[in-house]
């Protein structure tokens, strides 16, 4: 009972719905229409760039409302969301991972590990950014970036 | 006796029509309410469709050393999820399949179903695959006996263990959904519904954690269109459960045999209704609850099983009273 209460006061967390992201969108992201289903792949990240991804699925930021979802295989997923350098162990994971996702495939680097290495770039468990190893389709620059710009990236992949 | 045969005939297409265009928008509403109660805006009822239609339109995968079993499994389980709601009375009990409406055949379908997805989830050779399987199995074990049972303890009275027969009887005498054996059975086929459905508290049907997964570990090696009949057929085994609960427990508006067109469309709109209303109570409730540890599920499936056995012994003590 003190659950039902909670949730009659409480209401709804979610914050309205900022404006459509405008940029330009993959073109595989046009077969989608609507529905992207992610696979989050930890490449070797600090666990910065989980929390705001966490965030971002969460209630405040919702990104489920746009039609994108987390999934537990790469089976069933469109998109790779990739995080942190990639590791010399992580290496192959990534690429055999990238390879389970069935077509059409994208790839969104997130955080500026992703992108270029960051901070950890030239460390020696370091093979290299996420483009070295998978084709890379969008970026998400920060460190970490913030729930806003992940939603907007995933914004720009469903089209809604 | 045309014309019956022909509303029969009609209701019959009406109901496998709305089964399969509904049942992924019975789960798109249930996870908005979901979504609503937590606190979240939810992608909106249809998402489930816009699901489907992109799966279809995905790359096939079969990974490396798998055979018939798996390429098999989604057929055979959205197949027999298709006879069932073909079959099973939920909006006319004048079916002309109703000879078929068995017990014992809808839950040997049901089951036929699940046993070809648990070989499908074997046949990857995956540890999850086959962890899942196992779960898939234990937890069926437990759940067919009890759909049994429980549905004898309503067939007594009618005599039949053929489901428009007990619809039927209910129909006719309303009262008798309040006697202790249709309460009994009625809580037993809830749980049950619950549990093969892969529903909290028995499974997460969102969970991303492999440990906890029964539904999904199977599934997990499925892509395209294969995840897509999976999931339909996951989603209309759920409504036709739904339907069945309601139309055993709650059989107002439900057509009989030789009525017309009118008491079809009344049929589909109270299928839809009651359908709708039960999803919604049971996201609801699952907003209230966390999925249980597995080790404490089959205690929970020997209760409901325990529920169904009294239903019985209700049933044939109290049918002098009754």
């Amino acid at each position: 009972m003190s659950l039902w209460r909670k949730i009659r006061k409480t209401g709804r967390v979610a914050e309205p719905a900022p404006e459509r992201p405008t940029g330009e969108a993959p073109p595989e992201a046009a077969e989608l229409r609507g529905s992207v289903q992610f696979r989050h792949v930890d490449a070797g990240s600090c666990n910065g760039c989980e929390v705001e991804i966490g965030s971002a699925f969460g209630p405040v930021h919702d990104a489920e409302r746009y039609g994108a979802r987390l999934v537990a295989s790469p089976r069933h997923a469109d998109a790779l969301l990739v995080t942190g350098p990639v590791t010399r162990n992580m290496e192959v994971p990534l690429r055999r991972t990238y390879e389970a996702v069935p077509q059409p495939r994208l790839v969104i680097a997130v955080g500026d590990c992703a992108r270029d290495c960051g901070v950890f770039a030239g460390a020696y468990g370091v093979a290299g950014a996420v483009s070295d190893v998978v084709p890379v389709d969008a970026e998400v620059p920060g460190c970490p970036p913030e729930p806003e710009a992940i939603v907007a990236a995933l914004r720009r992949l469903t089209g809604r | 006796m045309s014309g019956d045969l022909m509303s029969g005939l009609i209701a019959t297409v009406l109901q496998v029509v709305l089964v399969i265009a509904g049942a992924p928008l019975l789960v798109g509403l249930m996870r908005q309410v979901r979504a609503r109660m937590e606190g979240r805006a939810g992608a909106g009822v249809p998402q489930p469709w816009r699901d489907l239609r992109k799966l279809l339109r995905k790359e096939p995968t079969e990974p490396r050393d798998t055979g018939w079993p798996f390429r098999l499994a989604p057929l055979v389980l959205a197949g027999t999820a298709l006879v069932v709601a073909a079959v099973v009375p939920l909006v006319s009990t004048a079916s002309p399949l109703d000879s078929a409406a068995d017990l014992f055949a809808v839950t040997a379908l049901l089951a036929l179903g699940s046993v070809a997805l648990a070989l499908g989830g074997l046949d990857t050779g995956t540890a999850f695959g086959g962890m899942g399987a196992s779960r898939e199995v234990t937890v069926l074990a437990l759940v067919e006996p009890t759909i049994l049972v429980s549905v004898f303890a309503l067939s007594v009275r009618a005599g039949s263990t053929n489901l428009g027969a007990i619809v039927n009887v209910t129909e006719a005498d309303p009262m008798r959904v309040l006697s202790p054996a249709s309460l009994l059975a009625a809580v037993a086929l809830a749980v049950v519904t619950i549990a093969e459905t892969g529903r909290i508290p028995v499974d997460n049907p969102s969970t991303h954690l492999e440990l906890t997964m029964i539904h999904e570990a199977m599934v997990l090696e499925y892509s395209g269109p294969d995840l897509a009949l999976i999931e339909w057929a996951s989603a209309a085994r759920l409504t036709v459960l739904l339907g069945l609960l309601g139309s055993l427990f709650l059989p107002w508006g439900v057509a009989t045999a030789g009525t017309g067109a009118l008491a079809v469309l009344i049929g589909v709109a109270a299928f839809a209704v009651k359908t709708a209303a039960l999803g919604v109570l049971l996201a609801v409730g699952e907003v209230f609850m966390a999925k249980l540890r597995l080790f404490r599920i089959p205690e929970l499936l020997a209760g409901s099983f325990l529920l169904a056995l009294l239903a019985v012994a209700a049933s044939f003590f109290l049918a002098g009273g009754a």
